[in-house]
């Protein structure tokens, strides 16, 4: 193999700045302590009445400055953590960044605040309708840029300087693996040397918490909101949601040796398969995301076995933790009583279109520090899921090799898998 | 193993506009010439509506049940990318379909948005009364209908497209890079064959407010895209997918060839004067070398300044090419007007010829002579220009 490529002759990809965000605080250090000590980022929503809500509780980012919207928090997040990706990565001055941008983003949409200040201004009429709203919409002009979908990348590609069109995408709760991926396949086909990757979310609003709860998708134990995400766990009753962001800098292994930068990590491979069963809950036979983990094997040129540790999506709903488990129990086999597989979510909850690249970031951490953060609120395990989740302590451990697994409603499953350095 | 530069041919077309649906009823109205708006559902705004589709034809009832129009347009439109194709129902081929589709978000309740507004002045406690409202009067699976990924979500459903699936998101730009990702892709080896594209719900009062917070929302008098003084664009319904496939995968399986695919490059000027023109003219640059003459450029101009007027001074240094917007016809469709764009080329490739200008300005101008390539742009309204070539293939 020669050195640079990987396997399958193609160009290596490894990753030299990392950057995240959560509710658990700002920056690597802080988040990495806190994982790694079972804290819990979850709390009761201040940032909105929640009366009425029968879920009250999130992994909010409240340290910093509030925002109009979601798409002003996201754009929040992802600036601070592309930030501190681009600064450790050192690979170029501030606004120069030297190839693409991939940005997972929740979609982008005007909100309760702003309907109400066009409702108004409006006037009073009995009932208020679109047509109110259109005749006073030429008095908002700010809000045209802001409530484009491609608006908080094309902000984001201003100040980092990234080269061409950024790409904003989403694959559901898979979206920042996605994103990952994209800048994996770019450094691939040898288009650039380098790919600024970024999840972000930061969608914790009334209509937005009102959605995934008409869905029965949330957990609702409101009163005790650090002990409320609990994957694997036999009482576990539904995700939390949450915001944050993560943000990897990716470089082919040759461009980032030729500058002397510092090697974090390599994204050896990644997978991808779609189900069609259904628009939230996965095909019972759980072949998608066998396969999903199995064409990202592939893609690294691993086996199963080389896999020392999972990144589990782990979202803490009945269903997915009961499907993650039966792919994982199929494509490890035997090994899946004793391979860790632990939950990010248990601490910081489910950052939805971040969530990818968020867990990519605590991946590498990972494999950097040989210590695999817990499942916390593990207390009750459910007797029909046999695994080692790390339960509730974070753990020592020899690791090469891991996968990072991301579902997401509309069929969408990625799996990236993370290893370190190869010996020179 | 080397990642080379392989062949890629459109094998598939599928489109449905104001327009009708599919190749033939498109040309022969492009031919005719004749304007499809409606004057009077969003007055005093202008949109251009969907042409009466029997959605049965491609998605079963109780899957239509479960979308709003935007993912039934679309949906509908990728099952004939797929028939056209001839790759419905083959299961192997299906399981190995790399899908880029470019979305926005989807339908609101209007109805709920105007309960809410109307009674939020009276209510005691209004952020109370916002949550009541919406943990009542929202359907449940609204949001799937929202959600701007379920587009694809939908083609997975209802045509079985499961190699994998994303969404570009972010206007026009979206669908320009949908179709260069999954061109680059297929040159370099990454996937043997895609499905791209994306559809539009012009008639939507949220989607008029949020480009009449621009005032970029054609309003009281319709006129062609380059007759507007660049005030703006009639949102058009609109959804277009196209079958991108591998040279060598086409060949293996007989499948023939709607046309080439040469080059498909984009970029993103800052907008400030003169930066549309000068983006053009760079992507110009790397496509220039295929140009080879019999070529006509299918525009994806918006109709709202600056960029419309940028993307006119750019056909102005290439006096030569033949150009038609087909904005004026079909409406703006943003995500999908791409790949409309694209499917039209091979339409008039196949016919050899183009149809005739709709532009008392001056810009568009009687093509004579066969028809043998085509170029599209993309100019986005606000952000992003792309370009792409297509030709006649053989």
């Amino acid at each position: 193999m020669a050195a640079g490529k990987d396997k399958m002759g193609r160009p290596l990809v490894v990753v030299t700045g990392l950057g995240v965000v959560t509710s658990l605080g700002a920056g690597k250090t802080d988040n990495w302590a806190k994982l790694t000590a079972g804290e819990s980022g979850i709390r009761t929503i201040t940032r909105f009445p929640t009366d009425g809500l029968r879920t009250r509780i999130a992994g909010t980012i409240d340290f910093l400055e509030s925002q109009p919207c979601a798409a002003s928090y996201s754009e929040r997040f992802a600036n601070l953590a592309a930030e501190e990706a681009v600064a450790q990565s050192g690979i170029a001055a501030p606004g120069g960044f030297p190839g693409p941008l991939f940005l997972a983003v929740a979609p982008i949409e005007m909100e309760w605040p702003q309907r109400f200040e066009l409702s108004a201004r409006a006037g009073g009429n009995d009932k208020i309708t679109y047509s109110d709203l259109l005749r006073v919409s030429t008095q908002f002009p700010a809000y045209h840029e802001r409530f484009l979908f491609g608006s908080v990348a094309d902000h984001l590609a201003d100040k980092f300087g990234t080269r061409g069109t950024p790409i904003s995408l989403s694959t559901a709760c898979a979206s920042g693996a996605t994103a990952i991926q994209l800048g994996v396949e770019a450094i691939r086909r040898g288009e650039t040397d380098a790919a600024l990757c970024i999840g972000t979310d930061g969608s914790i609003n009334p209509e937005a918490v009102v959605r995934f709860s008409l869905l029965s998708a949330l957990s609702t134990q409101n009163d005790q909101p650090h002990k409320a995400a609990r994957p694997f766990s036999k009482n576990r009753d539904g995700f939390v949601m949450a915001e944050g962001a993560g943000a990897l800098v990716l470089e082919s292994y040759d461009a980032a040796k030729a500058r002397g930068a510092k090697i974090l990590g390599v994204l050896e491979g990644c997978g991808e398969m779609t189900d069609a069963f259904h628009r939230t809950r996965s095909s019972p036979d759980g072949k998608p995301i066998i396969g999903c983990m199995n064409v990202a094997l592939k893609d690294a040129g691993l086996t199963p076995d080389d896999i020392d540790y999972v990144n589990a999506h782990g979202t803490s709903t009945p269903e997915n933790d009961k499907m993650e488990y039966l792919g994982c129990a199929n494509v490890f086999g035997e090994r899946i009583k004793t391979l860790p597989m632990s939950s990010n979510k248990s601490m910081i909850g489910h950052t939805l279109s971040a969530a990818g690249a968020v867990e990519a970031v605590f991946s590498i951490l990972t494999l950097q520090n040989q210590r695999m953060p817990p499942t916390i609120n593990y207390d009750t395990p459910d007797p029909a899921i046999v695994l080692d989740v790390v339960p509730n302590k974070a753990r020592d451990a020899k690791l090469k090799h891991v996968i990072s697994n991301s579902f997401g409603f509309g069929g969408q499953n990625v799996s990236l898998i993370m290893g370190l350095e190869p010996a020179a | 193993m080397a990642e080379g530069v392989r062949e890629a041919w459109i094998t598939g077309i599928g489109i449905v506009s104001c327009l009708g649906e599919g190749a033939d009823a498109h040309w022969q109205k492009l031919n005719e010439g004749k304007i499809v708006v409606d004057t009077t559902s969003f007055a005093p705004f202008i949109v251009h509506p969907l042409a009466a589709i029997n959605f049965d034809a491609q998605i079963t009832k109780k899957e239509q049940r479960q979308m709003e129009n935007w993912q039934r347009i679309g949906t509908y439109a990728a099952g004939l990318a797929l028939d056209s194709a001839g790759v419905k129902g083959q299961k192997d081929i299906l399981s190995r379909i790399d899908m880029i589709v470019a979305a926005g978000g989807g339908e609101r309740d209007v109805n709920v948005d105007s309960t809410i507004l109307t009674g939020t002045p009276h209510a005691a406690n209004p952020a109370a009364f916002l949550n009541e409202r919406l943990m009542s009067d929202l359907r449940p699976t609204l949001f799937l209908a929202q959600l701007s990924n379920l587009l694809a979500g939908n083609i997975s459903i209802s045509h079985g497209v499961t190699g994998s699936s994303r969404t570009f998101m972010g206007e026009e730009s979206a669908g320009v890079d949908a179709v260069r990702i999954a061109y680059s892709r297929i040159a370099a080896g990454q996937s043997d064959i895609a499905l791209v594209g994306g559809a539009h719900n012009g008639e939507r009062p949220d989607l008029l407010m949020l480009y009449e917070f621009a005032g970029l929302s054609l309003r009281d008098k319709f006129a062609p895209v380059w007759e507007r003084g660049g005030k703006g664009f009639a949102l058009g319904s609109l959804g277009a997918f196209l079958v991108v496939e591998a040279r060598e995968h086409a060949e293996a399986r007989g499948a023939k060839p709607l046309a080439k695919l040469s080059a498909v490059v984009s970029d993103r000027a800052n907008r400030k004067p003169g930066t549309v023109t000068a983006s053009l003219s760079g992507l110009w640059d790397k496509v220039k070398d295929k140009v080879k003459g019999g070529t006509a450029v299918l525009s994806g101009a918006t109709g709202a300044d600056p960029a419309t007027a940028e993307e006119r001074a750019f056909f102005a240094e290439h006096a030569d090419l033949a150009v038609r917007a087909t904005g004026s016809y079909l409406g703006h469709g943003l995500e999908p007007q791409f790949a409309m764009n694209l499917a039209l080329a091979t339409v008039a490739l196949a016919h050899g010829n183009l149809f005739p200008p709709n532009d008392s300005s001056g810009l568009e101008k009687p093509m004579t002579g066969t028809l043998d390539q085509v170029l599209v742009t993309g100019v986005g309204h606000w952000r992003g220009e792309g370009l792409a070539l297509v030709e006649k293939v053989g």
